[in-house]
């Protein structure tokens, strides 16, 4: 029972493992070069989502600077949430319930606040991982709770309040940067509970880099194709060995069949 | 705008924008000028931020004036100026050595792209090097890993099994980068920041399981990106079927980079003192490096190419960095820092000379190394400094780096591994050996496509080649100059940041 309530509570691990190892299966085991890209990209793809989902934080909407009538659009938001969520209705209810509190606490000692939700989601987080034991509630936010200290942004001010606000809860050893939570925790007025934008960006470059990895292989099978004639690669072994010494396995001796093209 | 200010990122904006310049030239003389210019710059500037890292300590720099650890920080210490000044010096003559040999190597109307190639993976190597963001390292590998998949599939122009020597080392390589996110992820979820530094801040004393598999994705990662003795597949095709002058600078830079990265995370991220990294070194990391030296060296002796063998060679050298790194101690790391620099010059010196023999005789197999001495006496003698070199012989660099590896593995107690070091020098002297026995004492081929006469290799080739030797000399005389610098890389990296 213990281990069922363990593999489910990090089932986005799981999807992340087993695209992982799907991924890892084709690049090892295909011998079409294309398909081997492919299952290259599945594999890249699966740690993309292993980052996206290490950000998510419960309830939380997109990091974007979102005007106008806050209450509104946080409702909106959390409805959402708990359409992906519908197991932990309770949980949900429980928990918008704490954000509001954080909130009023927020506005009074922001830096404060930030500080105490590290510390908790540091503590959270270690002993989650490793213990199967722990019954952590049951959510990525939590278990992952070191990186994802719940971000919260003041709707007034500019496009600095994410990074000014990332920076406080991050560095909550770094004294001198309590100045700028002072400054913005003034001008508070309602509060939007963001997911942690930063893996979303790191994720936006490795996209790109993937993107970019997938093109030069792609292309390289191109122009193996053009200079082999196949891109099955016990035929371009073949092919090879036939050009190195003059039979298709050096071992055995035996004769190409073909691919020798 | 303060110049000076300014310099840490230099080295990285210059080449980077000068780059895409290649592609609007036409293929010819122009981009081969404009690449070497450039790059003559990177190094100057390099040069400068490793003087005034010895004149003045550690220099942070900001990126976009986004205090670290929320911006991206360029971090330059001893260590990194090092590899900062090996990668830039190698390229600076690498660059302007090439003309001639990529001409014949490749598709003439290519040479624009190449150079322009070239530049982006020196960027990125440099990048990789001088960064103090974890995430921004996974970047810049990539960025250099890209370039070089298509600078190694050029040489498919003429040997077809580049391409799939360039294929395999796209699969190896997206695999090892891939792995090394993984292992900052694991880091970033149980820490909350990306900033090395601040990693280690954070990180603070205590272990946990995210941390270790995170240390372990990174050892994978890295070590596929280094060769790393059994994940080495993919480096002796690369290296054999790139064109000459890209397999110069690939093995004298690029998995020089990775060593240096595995050094960095190992010391100014975990900063060492935890028990399962001396657990892994002691037990995973050293066996593998013992067996890289032998395996990899035994493999060089019967290699029928010069180029494939000098690729074992380089797997055999890379478990000689890594023995000094997993040995543990200051001595071990500066060791392994000595080595990283020395290495760099003499495969450099080494694939170069191959370069010219490429260019005349159009073979880089043994039978083009025959009476080498007498028709191309320059190259071959080279050559034969910078073999020498390679086995260790006093008065070269690579006597230098067996020196302190030794004296390292004694210090530690270790008298074994100091002799298996001796011994796997001694198979150096053999794949070494055979090459200068052909050099010096075979007869030019008198008959068959080898055999006709030839020139020495043109000037624009030899001054870069013997400049290169003439350092593997130089640094091995003067040894304070990379040893001292070592010592103080290694002692600022032990003793935390």
């Amino acid at each position: 029972m213990d281990l069922l309530q363990f593999v489910i509570e990090r089932y986005n691990y799981w999807i992340f493992i087993v695209l992982m190892m799907t991924g890892l299966y084709t690049v090892i085991a295909r011998g079409n070069l294309v398909k081997k890209i492919i299952g290259l990209n599945i594999f890249q793809t699966s740690v993309f989502i292993y980052y996206i989902s290490i950000g998510k934080v419960r309830g939380g909407t997109a990091p974007i600077y979102v005007p106008g009538d806050m209450e509104a659009r946080t409702d909106h938001h959390g409805h959402h949430g708990d359409d992906h969520h519908d197991d932990h209705d309770g949980d949900h209810g429980a928990d918008k319930h704490g954000d509001d509190h954080h909130s009023d606490a927020h506005s009074e000692t922001p830096d404060g606040d930030a500080h105490d939700n590290l510390h908790e989601g540091a503590a959270n987080a270690l002993p989650a991982a490793s213990d199967v034991t722990h019954h952590a509630p049951t959510d990525v936010a939590d278990h992952s709770g070191a990186a994802n200290p719940p971000l919260t942004s003041a709707p007034s001010d500019d496009s600095h309040g994410d990074g000014v606000e990332l920076h406080v809860a991050d560095n909550v050893d770094h004294g001198d940067h309590g100045g700028h939570g002072d400054a913005y925790g003034g001008e508070l007025v309602a509060e939007v509970l963001y997911s942690n934008p930063l893996p979303h960006v790191l994720i936006l470059t490795a996209i790109v880099v993937g993107v970019a990895t997938t093109a030069v292989g792609l292309a390289l099978a191109v122009r193996i194709r053009e200079a082999y004639g196949t891109i099955e690669e016990d035929e371009l072994e073949t092919a090879d060995n036939i050009a190195e010494f003059g039979k298709a396995d050096p071992r055995n001796g035996a004769t190409a069949s073909g691919g020798a093209a | 705008m303060d110049f000076l200010a300014q310099l840490p990122v230099l080295p990285i904006i210059v080449p980077m924008v000068a780059a895409p310049f290649c592609l609007l030239m036409p293929a010819g003389r122009i981009p081969y000028v404009w690449a070497t210019i450039v790059s003559g710059l990177t190094f100057l500037l390099c040069a400068m931020l490793l003087h005034l890292v010895v004149v003045e300590g550690t220099i942070s720099y900001a990126l976009g004036d986004w205090a670290p650890p929320i911006g991206i920080e360029y971090r330059i210490d001893l260590a990194n100026a090092l590899v900062l000044t090996l990668v830039s010096l190698v390229a600076a003559l690498v660059i302007p050595f090439s003309y001639a040999s990529i001409t014949s190597e490749i598709d003439p109307r290519q040479t624009n792209l190449f150079y322009g190639a070239m530049l982006i993976c020196m960027v990125g190597l440099l990048g990789v090097t001088i960064t103090g963001d974890a995430f921004n390292v996974f970047v810049f590998l990539e960025i250099s890993s890209l370039a070089t998949y298509a600078l190694v599939a050029l040489g498919g122009a003429v040997d077809r099994r580049a391409l799939t020597a360039a294929f395999n080392y796209l699969v190896m390589g997206t695999l090892g980068a891939t792995f090394f996110v993984i292992g900052i992820g694991l880091l970033y979820q149980s820490t909350g920041t990306l900033n090395m530094a601040d990693l280690r801040v954070q990180m603070g004393d205590e272990a946990n399981h995210m941390l270790e598999a995170g240390f372990a994705f990174i050892l994978v990662g890295i070590g596929l990106k280094a060769a790393l003795f059994p994940m080495h597949l993919w480096l002796p095709n690369a290296y054999a079927y790139a064109p000459s002058a890209v397999s110069a600078f690939i093995a004298a830079a690029s998995t020089k980079v990775a060593v240096y990265v595995l050094i960095r995370f190992t010391y100014s991220v975990y900063g060492a003192d935890f028990a399962f990294i001396g657990n892994l070194f002691d037990f995973v990391l050293l066996p593998l490096a013992l067996a890289g030296m032998f395996f990899a060296s035994l493999v060089a002796v019967f290699q029928e190419d010069v180029k494939r063998m000098l690729a074992y060679s380089s797997v055999g050298q890379i478990g000689y960095m890594l023995l000094g790194l997993s040995i543990g101690t200051e001595a071990g790391v500066q060791a392994a820092f000595i080595h990283i620099f020395n290495h760099g010059l003499m495969k450099a010196a080494l694939f170069m000379s191959i370069a010219c023999v490429m260019l005349r005789l159009k073979v880089h197999t043994c039978a083009g190394f025959h009476g080498l001495a007498s028709r191309m006496p320059f190259t071959a003698g080279a050559f034969i400094i910078s073999g020498l070199s390679l086995i260790g012989v006093p008065l070269t660099v690579g006597f230098v780096s067996k020196w302190y590896l030794l004296q390292a593995a004694f210090d530690a107690g270790k008298p074994i591994i100091g002799f298996l070091i001796v011994a796997s020098s001694l198979i150096a002297v053999v794949y070494v050996g055979r090459i200068i026995e052909l050099i010096l004492l075979r007869p030019a081929p008198s008959a068959g496509p080898l055999a006709n006469p030839i020139k020495e290799a043109p000037i624009s080739m030899l001054v870069p080649l013997w400049i290169m030797t003439a350092a593997n000399v130089y640094l091995g005389v003067r040894t304070d100059l990379t040893a001292g610098l070592a010592e103080r890389a290694a002692a600022s990296l032990m003793g935390g940041i």
